[in-house]
Parts: C-alpha cells; sequence; structure tokens
C-alpha cells in the first residue's frame, strides 16, 4: 500500500539544524484518501494543509510536521496507522479522521496513552459522553447536533409526520436519534440502510407508502447523491430535509438540479461574514482552484485551533498547558462565534441553508439558524 | 401494506437482479472461458460509468454518453487483457487475484488523477424521467423498467451468442478444452482477447446505466464486484445461466429482505428494535443465501463441469 509522508514544513526545516528538527511538533492525520468518500478526507486535508501554508509550514509560530496517511475508510488500517504514528514516528497531535466507526477504533487509546487528538469531523455520542477524555477535542460537531437542528427547523415548519432513514452505523444511530430529540411530530417511518449502499428502490417505495408528509435522511457521500437523484425520478411529492452532508459544495454539482431548494443544516457556509471566513474561502479557491467544502472549513478550523494553542505554548512539551490552550479555543473560527463545552465539544450555531444556484453553479445560502449556541446532548455523561 | 406495494418491490428486486446479471455475466464468462479470476471487473464498471458521465457532460446527450461508456470499458478490457491478463492465465488462481488487485488500486487512482476525486454528474435522460403507472396505483420510474430492458435485452443477446454463434461455438469448446481449441487452429488469442472485451463492455453497461442512477465516484466498483461474486459463487462459477438465476435470486432477497423483514420483527418487538435487527440482517441476507446454498450445492446451483 502507499504511504505518503508530507512533510508541508519541508521548505522550512530543510535549512535548519537537526537540533531544531527535533522540536518540531509533530501531527499524524489518518484520512481517508482513496476508495468511497475521499473527497472528504481529501477536502480536511486540503484546508488543514492551507492553514500550515499560510503559516509559511508553522502553526501559531512552531514548526509542524504533518504526516498523512490514507486509511482507505477501514477501521484496521485506521487502527494500524495509528499505531505506526504513536509508537514509531511519536506523534503529538493526531487528526483526521472522517468516520465515526473509525474514530472509535482509534481514538479512546490514543488519547489514553496522553497524545492529544483534534476531530475535524468525526463526533459520535460515546466520545462525546461515557468515553470522553481531556485530551480529544472535536471542532466540527457533536453527531447528533446538524441533525437535531433540523429536527426543530422541520417542526418549525409544522410538518408533523416525517419519515426518516439513515446507514445503519454509529452516526447513522446518532443522527436518527438527534432528529427525534428536537423534532415534536409523528414519524411515518424509520429506516436503517446498509452502510454503503446505492439503490435506494425498496426504500422509496416503503416511503411511498407511508405517504409521510416530509422526509429527514442522513447519508454522506455517494449515498446521499443516489438517494436524491432517485427520490427525484420517484415522484414523491414530500419535501425532503437533510443535514448539509448531503448538499455540499463537493458533491451538489453530482447531485445535480434534483438539489435544488433543499433545507439543509450546516454550522458552516461559504456566505457567513467574518473576516477569517473570506480569507479562507478566497485562499482555498485559489490555491486549489474549487470552491471549499464544509468538510474542508473543518480541516482549516482544526488546524487554526491547534496554532492558536501552540501561539500561547510554544510546544506541546506541557501537556496541561497545551489542552488548556486548547480548550480555551481562542482563534477566529470560519464559522464565526465558537468554544468548547465541558467535553471539548463545540458550542455553537446551527444554520438552516438553502440549495441554490449562482449562475451555473449549485450552492448554499444561510436562511435562517436552525439552534443557537448549542451544545450537545452527551456532555451531562461525560465525567472529566 | 396494499398489493401495488408488494408488485412495486417484485419490479424493484427483478431490476437489480438483470443489472447484478449483466455485471456477473461477463465475471462468469472470463472465468469460464479463461479459468481467470477476474477482481477489476469492478474497475470496467467504474469505466463505463466515468467515460458515460464524462462524454454525456461534454455533448449533452445521455445516450451518446452510453455509447463511449461502451467502448471505453470495452477497450479498458481489450488493453488489460493483452498487456496483463494474457500472463495469467497459466499461473494460479492466487497469482491472478494478486495482479488484478493491483489492477483495481491502478484503476482507482487512475481515475482519480484523469478525473478527480470529486463524483461527477450523471443523470438520466429527461426523456426517461417519468413514472409508468403501476395496477394498483403508484408509478414505477421508467428508466428502471428500461434498466430491466436492457438486461432481458443482454441475457437474450448472451444466449444467442453462445449456442447459434460460430463465436459462441468457440467460447463452449474453449470451455471445455482450451488446448484442444488451439491445436484445432483457433486463435486463441484473439479468442480471449474478445471475450474479455465482451465481459468488460458488459460491467461498462452495467456501471454507465446504474451510474446515472445512482452516483459515479471513485470506488464504485468494489461494492458491486462482491455482489457480483456472490451471485456467480451461488449461480456456479463459469455458469452463465448460474449468473442469471443466482442474480434474480440475489436481487429478490436482497430487496425483500429491506422492505419487509423489519415489518416481520415489528410483529413481535417494539419498532425500534426491529429496525434494528430487520436492518442488520436484511443486509446480511445475500450473504445468509450464499451460505445456505453452498452447504446445499458446493459448487453452487448449476456447476459447470471442470
Amino acid at each position: 500500500m502507499k504511504s505518503k509522508l508530507l512533510a508541508l514544513a519541508l521548505a522550512a526545516s530543510v535549512s535548519m539544524p537537526a537540533m531544531a528538527q527535533a522540536e518540531n511538533v509533530k501531527i499524524g492525520m489518518i484520512t481517508t484518501l482513496s476508495g468511497g468518500g475521499s473527497s472528504l478526507g481529501i477536502d480536511i486535508r486540503d484546508g488543514f494543509a492551507l492553514a500550515v501554508k499560510q503559516g509559511g509550514g508553522k502553526l501559531g509560530g512552531q514548526d509542524v510536521e504533518v504526516m498523512i496517511e490514507d486509511d482507505a475508510r477501514k477501521p484496521d488500517k485506521a487502527k494500524q496507522i495509528a499505531d505506526k504514528f504513536l509508537k514509531r514516528d511519536k506523534v503529538d497531535i493526531l487528526t483526521g479522521l472522517v468516520w465515526s466507526n473509525l474514530a472509535l477504533a482509534v481514538v479512546p487509546s490514543a488519547v489514553k496513552g496522553g497524545t492529544f487528538y483534534v476531530s475535524p469531523n468525526a463526533g459520535p455520542s460515546q466520545l462525546a459522553g461515557k468515553l470522553c477524555h481531556e485530551n480529544y477535542f472535536n471542532v466540527a460537531w457533536q453527531n447528533d447536533n446538524l441533525h437535531e437542528a433540523m429536527g426543530a427547523y422541520v417542526s418549525s415548519q409544522n410538518l408533523k409526520n416525517a419519515y426518516i432513514l439513515a446507514p445503519n452505523y454509529p452516526a447513522g444511530k446518532d443522527a436518527l436519534t438527534g432528529f427525534k430529540r428536537f423534532y415534536k411530530g409523528e414519524l411515518a417511518g424509520e429506516t436503517f440502510t446498509k452502510l454503503g449502499q446505492k439503490d435506494y428502490a425498496a426504500e422509496l417505495a416503503a416511503i411511498r407508502e407511508a405517504k409521510p408528509d416530509s422526509v429527514f435522511f442522513f447519508l454522506p457521500g455517494g449515498m446521499g447523491i443516489a438517494f436524491m437523484k432517485q427520490y427525484a425520478q420517484s415522484g414523491i411529492e414530500a419535501p425532503v430535509f437533510g443535514p448539509a452532508f448531503s448538499f455540499d459544495q463537493g458533491i451538489l454539482k453530482a447531485v445535480g438540479d434534483a438539489a435544488l431548494g433543499v433545507k439543509n443544516s450546516s454550522q458552516w457556509n461559504k456566505d457567513i461574514d467574518n473576516a477569517a471566513n473570506k480569507a479562507f474561502v478566497a485562499e482555498f479557491q485559489a490555491e486549489y482552484g474549487r470552491l471549499p467544502s464544509l468538510y474542508a472549513s473543518q480541516g482549516y478550523d482544526a488546524a487554526r485551533l491547534i496554532a492558536s494553542a501552540l501561539e500561547k505554548t510554544g510546544g506541546v512539551e506541557d501537556a496541561d498547558a497545551f489542552r488548556a490552550a486548547l480548550k480555551a479555543a481562542e482563534f477566529e473560527s470560519v464559522r464565526g462565534a465558537f468554544k468548547f463545552g465541558p467535553n471539548n465539544h463545540p458550542i455553537q450555531d446551527i444554520y438552516v441553508r438553502e440549495v441554490i444556484k449562482e449562475g451555473d453553479v449549485l450552492t448554499n445560502k444561510i436562511v435562517g439558524v436552525g439552534l443557537k449556541d448549542h451544545a450537545d446532548a452527551y456532555a451531562s455523561e461525560c465525567s472529566m | 401494506m396494499s398489493a401495488a406495494f408488494i408488485f412495486e418491490q417484485l419490479l424493484n428486486s427483478l431490476q437489480l437482479g438483470v443489472m447484478l446479471f449483466v455485471m456477473a455475466a461477463g465475471l462468469t464468462l472470463v472465468f469460464g472461458v479463461m479459468g481467470l479470476i477476474n477482481l477489476a471487473h469492478g474497475s470496467l464498471y467504474m469505466v463505463g460509468a466515468f467515460f458515460c458521465a464524462w462524454v454525456a457532460g461534454e455533448t449533452g446527450s445521455f445516450w451518446i454518453g452510453l455509447g463511449a461508456g461502451l467502448v471505453a470499458a470495452a477497450a479498458a478490457g481489450a488493453i488489460i487483457e493483452m498487456l496483463v491478463m494474457r500472463r495469467l492465465y497459466d499461473r494460479d488462481h492466487l497469482d491472478q487475484v494478486l495482479a488484478t488487485f493491483s489492477l483495481i488500486l491502478i484503476f482507482n487512482e487512475g481515475t482519480r488523477w484523469v478525473f478527480g476525486a470529486q463524483p461527477l454528474y450523471l443523470d438520466i435522460p429527461d426523456a426517461l424521467a417519468t413514472s409508468v403507472p403501476l395496477p394498483g396505483g403508484g408509478g414505477y420510474p421508467l428508466y428502471r423498467l428500461m434498466i430491466i430492458g436492457f438486461g432481458v435485452l443482454t441475457a437474450v443477446g448472451l444466449y444467442l451468442l453462445i449456442s447459434r454463434t460460430r463465436l459462441g461455438m468457440q467460447i463452449r469448446a474453449g470451455e471445455s478444452d482450451r488446448e484442444m481449441i488451439g491445436a484445432l487452429g483457433v486463435d486463441i488469442n484473439t479468442l480471449y482477447t474478445l471475450v474479455f472485451a465482451i465481459g468488460a463492455m458488459l460491467a461498462g453497461l452495467a456501471g454507465a446505466l446504474v451510474g446515472a442512477l445512482q452516483s459515479v465516484e471513485v470506488g464504485m466498483g468494489e461494492p458491486v464486484l462482491i455482489l457480483a461474486f456472490v451471485v456467480i459463487v451461488i449461480g456456479g462459477i463459469g455458469s452463465i445461466k448460474g449468473a442469471l438465476i443466482g442474480a434474480i435470486l440475489v436481487g429478490l432477497v436482497d430487496t425483500l429482505g429491506r422492505a419487509f423483514l423489519h415489518q416481520l420483527f415489528a410483529l413481535a418487538l417494539p419498532p425500534a428494535e426491529a429496525n434494528g435487527y430487520g436492518a442488520a440482517l436484511a443486509s446480511m441476507s445475500i450473504y445468509l443465501l450464499m451460505a445456505i446454498v453452498l452447504a446445499w450445492r458446493p459448487k453452487g446451483l448449476f456447476p459447470v463441469n471442470a
């Protein structure tokens, strides 16, 4: 298997004496760069790399060495890479995992061993609750959050008979639980699909049979593309709602006009008005020639959170100081106001976006706030 | 539960089944004639989908795209047969698995290199974006009916090709005795390239047709490859008839499992648990089917005499 060793700080470190190199902060990124779902990991990597590049190979003024490896979306592979990063490379900080089942395989043992983990995406309920740890920080969301906002929004639209579906894996279960936590109406039906499933004919027939007044789904990546296209063909009239994952910049083009007008929930959008976001969107486009996605914004924020802590502490030698600096989260997030709750998960606004067309390009605009200053539901289960 | 609902689910089963058959036919044909296990069959499916999406995007016509997808997959098949597969016929299956697995990685990375990591856009033609009314109410997407039509045409076409043409005769002869037909003066290299290209074209057809319905992305071939292997193992490796029956069986078990299992569990359990168990059992149902078939007939339903 290919293993990439991308020393992003190369330019800075080659000219330096060996002593200085030894003090580099080592960051190990395990993410999905090949096979299905790789566009998510690639966006996280590119967002993260952009922040490092903006710092001239440094984060918070410290030289960093970012090692990137591909987990191919396989838990066992992610675990192997994590072991290699921890035992051989002795990284200080791990980051990058896209999928909750991979995060559950890697994170608990890594943080117990004293390494920091900054999650740019996966936020399974277990890691926010019983398995929470002082060295684990999630800079994106707890898995339920975007779904909770959609549940609240669907109820606020006077829809009372929703049909909900999600894949049968940890984040899918979190999604439906989160939706139901804030949704007040009845359920016309609830279905768990197979992870990676692409044909929804059987499910669509069941939806038609159940006659719901709205449909909520969480199907990230290619699953969502397939579902939206087939939903549009099925002739079912009920409006569709979902979290940002199926309506994000990276896949909107592939979904096509079937997505137009769909309301979806997100903690970030490219039109959020603050200086950090404007710079991020412009520079990401300049660097990579495409609009940034939600995942890219999370990768970028993960790097900038680490940068804010390194700037204060100058390194990770004093773990307590570094931890406190991460927890303070004194950085300008591209999403605007951001702080950590007691279980190191974000407290933030979750917006409702609508898919629109800007010229020929499908994209999102914010049309409202789903939940304000929203924290996750598992903080009380976390004893830290 | 209405009769129309059950009928719709049966149509869904049939549609999934014939699509799996188109995919599995090429796989089993190549195994039957050349004794080759081709793990890269899913990559040819991906090639068909990507070229269809690309050409359809450039020309605005799905049908031109479909033609391009077929040609590209057949060409890719012929090229890898000449460059790689030809060296593998005399090796054992383990070498074949290793080499064709590496082709999967090469195709995936190559596709990402050429087309980028983000999924491509491919939608069904507007003329087919309607539903046909079903007896008893509801409608069925015309495009899915067309897929069933394509599948049936493929099955009939393969049957005629193999039983009625000279090429078919050579294929059948190749299946029973490879060395002998070489000795009789048949150009075995050309025959193999042709058979491989036909198999690849079928995979490309499946990829392009399904790509319009689902998503066109890197790595789309592997989940289908696994299903295709389940189909040919159930049907008997090397048997086209077996692939047809196996594909329909897998389509039925998978679709009906997804549609009805959780309702079955709901008779005895609270809804949340029924959903969980139903989904879990539905996703393993085809593997259970395979296990049962193999326990009963270890060489599949229609074993090919080796």
